[in-house]
């Protein structure tokens, strides 16, 4: 068990992370600890705990903007912006389902570091597109900055997006400040029922191809459908689209979709509050959940082009047994597989490989997570900037060194 | 004026075997050595700075981009990249000893995939080039910086180019998905692709807006969005700054975030009527542009809502376009703000900062003592909707004396963006103009780490030096660890 070093504050990570330097320790860094069993796992001295940095501290919602320190609980920020109409547009996924986690645990520090998003990533973007700024301490031990708390900024490079997506491995973030948005007035969600994948990848491509403003495109399997969607075309898939707004934008926008949607299938609309479990399901992957019927199969993650998804999908399920529920109209898949000794690796990069995009392993056992690459793996010229790109942040490999690839 | 490094004698010593080097791998008029036809890259659109480049180069493939950059890799040559030369920050000006890489041949589409909503174009190719290619499918490339006539996706992704529309739609960086970059040492990598997510680091995402201090993007995935059904524009008319400003925080208070809002302040205002007659009341201090679009449904709907929000703020007008003529016309003002300017005065100088919105009125009100103490008129453009402010400064350059005081007024400006909670640069870009204030806003420790991320790009330093750092160090020295002496103890920090 890795020595867990609590700080108290920013001063602390520092002097946490010099110390680390000095002995040569290495170490994992932890917000709220809800993506711990996400990633490869690696053997760390000690575990710097940032849960004691809690805290927003500059909420101004007619500016749009939230500050926080890294260790705020993801919930207390979305009940706090809900109190003023807002939400962040990035729609952040909870993994505590798929994980076997308790719900709602994430840090924002956590969302942003491992780029988290949802169904409306299609139209709103993912945490990468809302983090404006940031203070951190890189593993050399010194605390520095990047961005601002203005959205228009372009003032020196653009370190937020690097921070976004890297996992701890560059920087141990103390204060995050991010863009925050109103929330929509209403929704409401348009249900084509029975279309194979291809077709339903077609419906999604002229859904988004309209002006309907589509903010969420999924298409669900029958067994997924019937569990989220109960009494709606029991036994058929379910390609579902969102439309949020203001409501006379959302019933006109619905109708608009409904006319163009109608010659692929059966129509079915789902009203407001239903259709928030639906998105809140999808988001979070539910019906793949660690509680449910596959809850101890192994769990893919994989970002393709929109049009790739069902072949992509198709060429997996050749091989080995899959479900899969396809979000962002296609372009990413959620696919779970029967159990194999390598989590069906070699099928699912094989894929790719066809198909284009990269898959990450969102769930195994530890000890397939730590035999086969979890993230894409990269190669030549790539992996080589990669290296150089974590040797400018953290050169002694201090910070949560091979939770993305070995010596990273 | 920002001092750049200074030529190499060692390298123009050997212009000669350099430009015969490059000719063998651009061949005919891809490399141009005569002063004449070099002139006119001489300066980008920051025309205060001028500097002839040692020698132009103007490739056509990757390969040979590829092949130049790892010859001045090898040889110690510095390479400035160029898209159109549109760059209000000084971003493409030349160095005396150094190549200048000019893009503009790389000026094909691609493809265009509409089921993934998705262009591959080169960088060369215009902005407006991308919307106009998509635009009988009703599709179009929502980044519009003003320059969109000229300006290219290469020099935009190089400056994370923004435009009236990105309070809604985004900067450059939420609108592009992948790209083909050559590095100095001419290794060729591919960022993203059709997909939405990165695999790895967001490389990606740290090229968008690097001022060409990383590498050269030889090819883009951007993304293309439907275009909404219908589109209107409010122009509403203040006795205060104040008062509009607080009818933008309504606004967005209410929940609407607009397509576009865009304020103009009394100077601004009276200099384009007069050029433009676009029918802006002459009697305001201030005036809003708030353009919605949508379905016709929703806008109409919001409309009403705005109006109702103006009135509560004390408009003194407020005039709702009812045909496309009409918002047009609007915009036309807006759009021809700085040629505007350019006719009341010999010459202006156009600022770029951003602040928190609510800090409008007191910016403005510091910025009219400025005016007086610099003895400088100042007019104001600002998208009110993000809080990027564009002031422009009007001087005589022919008068002695005069741009210096320009500058220092402008630069007193940016630091108080920066003193209020803002930034130096909200997207124009640092360039050779602002990097010298980068110290303002970053501390040794910020810029250095900035530094260190170059090193990992471009190790000797040879990509567009002499912008965005303040001060050039060498990788060697910024690689070096510090050591934290008294650190061995961790005595502090509470163990569970």
């Amino acid at each position: 068990m890795a020595d867990p070093l609590k700080v108290r504050d920013a001063r602390d990570v520092e002097t946490a992370v010099r110390w680390a330097i000095a002995q040569s320790k290495t170490l994992e860094i932890v917000g709220r600890g809800s993506k711990r069993a996400l990633g490869r796992p690696a053997q760390w001295d000690a575990t710097l705990d940032l849960s004691a940095l809690n805290g927003v501290t500059l909420y101004e919602p007619e500016e749009l903007v939230l500050t926080a320190q890294a260790g705020t609980p993801l919930r207390e920020i979305e009940s706090l912006v809900d109190r003023s109409n807002q939400e962040l547009a990035f729609e952040p996924m909870d993994y505590g389902p798929l994980l076997g986690m308790p719900h709602g645990r994430s840090s924002i520090g956590g969302a942003i570091v491992t780029n988290l998003s949802g169904p409306r990533r299609i139209k709103a973007g993912a945490a990468r597109d809302h983090f404006l700024g940031f203070s951190g301490v890189s593993g050399r031990g010194e605390t520095f900055k990047s961005g601002g708390r203005v959205v228009k900024n372009v003032t020196g490079y653009d370190l937020c997006k690097l921070m976004a997506g890297s996992w701890g491995t560059l920087a141990a973030l103390t204060e995050i400040t991010i863009k925050v948005l109103p929330r929509a007035e209403t929704e409401m969600t348009l249900v084509v029922q029975g279309l194979v994948d291809a077709g339903a990848a077609k419906a999604m491509a002229a859904a988004m191809g309209s002006p309907c403003d589509v903010s969420g495109a999924a298409h669900l399997p029958a067994r997924v459908a019937a569990q989220l969607l109960p009494g709606l075309g029991a036994g058929k898939a379910a390609t579902v689209f969102r439309i949020e707004g203001v409501e006379p934008s959302v019933v006109h926008r619905a109708r608009v979709l409904s006319e163009l949607m109608k010659s692929y299938g059966a129509l079915a609309m789902v009203e407001p509050q239903r259709s928030r479990h639906l998105w809140r399901a999808i988001r979070d992957v539910t019906p793949f959940g660690a509680d449910g019927p596959v809850g101890t199969y192994p769990v893919w993650r994989i970002s393709t082009a929109p049009t790739e998804g069902a072949e992509l999908a198709r060429l997996i399920s050749e091989d080995i047994e899959a479900e899969f529920i396809f979000d962002w109209a296609g372009g990413l898949i959620w696919a779970v597989l029967a159990p194999s000794d390598d989590a069906g690796e070699a099928i699912v990069r094989a894929a790719t490989t066809i198909c284009g995009g990269h898959a990450m392993l969102v769930r195994a056992p530890a000890a397939i997570r730590a035999m086969v690459p979890v993230f894409a793996p990269e190669e030549g010229a790539l992996a080589a900037l990669t290296a150089r790109v974590k040797h400018g942040f953290d050169p002694q490999g201090a910070l949560n060194p091979g939770r993305m690839w070995a010596g990273i | 004026m920002v001092t750049m490094p200074k030529p190499d004698a060692a390298v123009l010593a050997r212009r000669e075997a350099i430009v015969k080097a490059l000719r063998a791998i651009v061949p005919g008029e891809g490399v141009i050595a005569s002063e004449r036809e070099m002139k006119p890259y001489e300066s980008d659109g920051l025309t205060a700075y001028r500097q002839m480049p040692m020698v132009v180069v103007l490739p056509s493939t990757t390969g040979q981009v590829s092949a130049v950059l790892k010859y001045c890799h090898d040889n110690g040559i510095k390479v400035v990249p160029r898209g159109a030369g549109t760059s209000l920050s000084g971003g493409a000006l030349p160095l005396g000893d150094g190549v200048l890489l000019g893009m503009a041949k790389f000026n094909r589409i691609h493809s265009i995939d509409y089921a993934n909503r998705v262009a591959v174009v080169g960088p060369g190719v215009t902005n407006l080039a991308v919307s106009t290619a998509v635009a009988h499918a009703g599709f179009y490339y929502a980044p519009d910086p003003s320059s969109q006539i000229a300006c290219t996706i290469g020099g935009n992704v190089a400056e994370n180019s923004g435009g009236v529309h990105c309070l809604k739609y985004g900067m450059t960086t939420n609108n592009v998905l992948g790209c083909e970059l050559v590095l100095i040492n001419g290794e060729i990598l591919r960022f993203g692709g059709k997909h939405l997510d990165s695999a790895g680091y967001d490389l990606l995402g740290i090229i968008t807006g690097s001022e060409g201090l990383l590498g050269v993007v030889t090819e883009i995935t951007v993304r293309l969005l439907k275009k909404p059904e219908t589109a209107r524009a409010v122009l509403v008319g203040f006795y205060s700054s104040e008062d509009a400003g607080e009818c933008v925080s309504k606004i967005i208070g209410a929940g609407i975030i607009p397509g576009g809002m865009e304020m103009m302040d009394k100077p601004a205002i009276h200099a384009v009527e007069e050029f433009v007659h676009a029918g802006y009341p002459l009697d305001v201090e201030a005036l809003l542009i708030v353009e919605l679009d949508g379905p016709g449904a929703e806008v109409n709907h919001l409309i009403e809502r705005i109006d109702r929000i103006a009135k509560q703020c004390r408009a003194t007008s407020c005039k709702v376009s009812n045909s496309e003529e009409e918002r047009l016309l609007f915009w036309a003002g807006r759009k021809a703000a700085f040629p505007a300017v350019g006719r009341i005065s010999p010459d202006y100088y156009c600022m770029d900062g951003t602040i928190p919105r609510a800090k409008l009125p007191l910016v403005l009100a510091r910025m009219r003592e400025m005016s007086a103490k610099y003895e400088l008129g100042v007019a104001n453009v600002f998208h009110a909707g993000d809080g990027n402010l564009h002031p422009l400064i009007l001087y005589d350059a022919n008068k002695p004396g005069e741009l210096e005081r320009c500058e220092a007024f402008g630069a007193e400006i940016l630091r108080l963006c920066v003193e209020v909670g803002g930034v130096l640069t909200g997207e124009h870009g640092v360039g050779v103009e602002k990097r010298d204030l980068m110290p303002v806003m970053f501390t040794e420790e910020d810029l250095k780490q900035q530094q260190r991320l170059k090193c990992a790009f471009d190790d000797k330093g040879l990509l567009n030096p002499g912008k965005v750092f303040p001060t050039l160090h060498r990788c060697a020295e910024l690689g070096r660890m510090h050591v934290h002496h008294g650190q061995t103890a961790f005595p502090d920090l509470p163990r569970f």
